[in-house]
């Protein structure tokens, strides 16, 4: 019998645990769940048609958003959506990277960029009404000026921030102005970058409900005020519920692309913390 | 008008006549030395000296008040090709979000072909002993290995001079002796001149062929001495010899007369 044998400590038997994905998953959904079911007694003991069972609601969703408004409203919303979120990340570090790299762009712009960042976007529906009409260009400009912001100002401060030694490093070994861009600049800057993305994807969603909801003929924002004026609370409630999704989805969708970009930096500050 | 001191004898690198003011705050009051092709120059002096100031002039990151620094007989303006740098601040000069073999490879995009530069990373990797490392983040290894990746970068650059500007100040002991090893490995292997900074005597003395001694700021070359020990070095017996020693305690007194001339 070995040493390490004889004195080899017994432990209590750990009791039985629930696996962790089971607990995990409890997490997510305990409070959801709650709430849906708060919902369902009180549309059960005190009937109310502004506030309908869950059930009808349900149906409504499938009637409502699956039909012919999948095409009318939710995919064209969707697409401005996004379409807005692309341009104002795309414009955003573009315009970050200039301000950010040169001085006296820097002076020049940030007191306009803090005239035009204290507009409330929703302000713009109506001016670019009038410039723009009432198609999706102008709807797509709403998000871009509101959704912006977030991601340009923090690209300036991220590379701003560009460590002088990393900064002394690329100049004494003479790598290009391009070359410094795409392998300096904007990783070192991306962890800044990011925080502005998250920001920019919920202010868009945000402007695209606005932007639909006045001077608009179609999309998920029209259709949830038109139920509303209409009483159809049902339908109503099931647009709220679409939106939800939406935001949750994107929020997924972020949280992916944030783990392939800044992978690096999660493991350093690991690293830092260890 | 500086005068050029050694135009056409056959020397790599010239500082001459340099200075560096900071308004009214002299740093550097005038530095003349030169480096021959293959030499492994240490500089040393005291704290404060502006060791750094001098180094970045030296690499083109700085713009000196007066004088110049030539490298081949050209003038320094701009960091020149032939040179790279390794800082002491090995965390921040390596790029985070690239691994060790993308670090170094990092100098080598713009003009080197992809079988080249894989044969040279691997090299530069090899010649420092992180062969396994490259597909490691910097992050993932010790404060030693990260300055070894660095010199690697340094090595796959195949450059001239190699400037290192206290690499190893900021390393444990035992790390820092099989460092200075591998600095000397490195400069017998590529046979490439080294400016090597160090506030360290004993460092100066057990790595360099030469030590430059540098005076309190505002700063001028203290003197110039020829380390006249075995080209072969060893930490345990080269740090034993009797001129070992006797090197150590002429820099050492070199240095602390500087620090009593900067009291007066």
């Amino acid at each position: 019998m070995s040493v390490s044998e004889t004195r080899r400590i017994v432990l209590p038997k750990p009791k039985p645990r629930v696996p962790r994905w089971i607990t995990g998953t409890l997490e997510v959904v305990a409070l959801p769940l709650v709430i849906l079911a708060a919902w369902s007694v009180s549309a059960m003991l005190a009937p109310n048609n502004r506030f309908p069972s869950l059930w009808v609601i349900g149906e409504a969703f499938g009637q409502t958003w699956f039909g012919s408004a999948l095409t009318v409203d939710v995919l064209p919303s969707i697409g401005r959506l996004i379409t807005g979120i692309l341009i104002a990340i795309i414009a955003g570090v573009a315009i970050g990277l200039l301000v950010g790299s040169i001085r006296w762009l820097r002076s020049l712009l940030e007191p306009v960029f803090e005239f035009f960042r204290a507009i409330p976007p929703p302000m713009l529906v109506p001016l670019l009404a009038l410039a723009l009409g009432i198609g999706d260009q102008a709807k797509v400009l709403v998000i871009v000026a509101g959704a912006i912001w977030p991601v340009l100002l923090n690209t300036v401060e991220g590379v701003r921030a560009l460590d002088s030694v990393q900064r002394e490093t690329a100049r004494s070994y003479q790598l290009s102005a391009a070359r410094r861009v795409v392998s300096i600049v904007l990783p070192s800057a991306s962890p800044q970058i990011m925080a502005g993305v998250r920001q920019c994807i919920s202010i868009a969603l945000i402007l695209m409900v606005i932007s639909e909801m006045s001077a608009s003929s179609s999309g998920i924002g029209y259709q949830i005020l038109v139920f509303q004026t209409n009483y159809q609370y049902a339908q109503m409630w099931s647009g709220v519920i679409l939106l939800g999704l939406i935001g949750i989805l994107l929020a997924l969708l972020f949280q992916l692309a944030e783990r392939v970009v800044l992978g690096w930096y999660h493991g350093l500050k690991g690293a830092e913390r260890a | 008008m500086p005068e050029i001191l050694d135009a056409g004898t056959g020397q790599l690198l010239a500082v001459e006549r340099l200075s560096k003011s900071y308004g009214d705050f002299v740093a550097l009051k005038d530095i003349s030395f030169s480096a021959r092709q293959g030499e492994l120059v240490c500089i040393v002096g005291p704290s404060g000296c502006g060791k750094t100031t001098l180094l970045k002039c030296i690499a083109g990151l700085l713009e000196p008040s007066g004088g110049t620094v030539r490298l081949d007989g050209v003038a320094v303006t701009a960091p020149p090709k032939r040179m790279a740098v390794v800082f002491q601040e090995y965390g921040r000069s390596l790029m985070p979000w690239m691994t060790v073999r993308r670090n170094v490879a990092l100098p080598l995009l713009k003009s080197t072909p992809k079988a080249e530069r894989r044969r040279r990373v691997a090299e530069a990797l090899e010649a420092v002993g992180l062969s396994e490392a490259g597909d490691k983040y910097p992050w993932q290894l010790s404060g030693g290995m990260q300055q070894r990746v660095a010199i690697a970068r340094a090595v796959a650059y195949n450059p001239e001079v190699l400037i290192m500007d206290e690499p190893f100040a900021a390393v444990d002991a035992q790390t820092r002796a099989d460092l200075e090893d591998l600095v000397r490995g490195i400069w017998e292997r590529f046979g490439v001149t080294i400016l090597f900074v160090t506030h360290d005597i004993d460092e100066s003395v057990y790595l360099g062929e030469r030590v430059i001694v540098l005076s309190m700021s505002p700063t001028v070359v203290q003197e110039d001495l020829t380390v006249d020990l075995p080209v072969e070095r060893d930490q345990i017996t080269t740090r034993a010899l009797p001129r070992f020693t006797q090197l150590r305690t002429h820099v050492y007194e070199q240095i602390q007369r500087a620090k009593r001339g900067a009291l007066r």
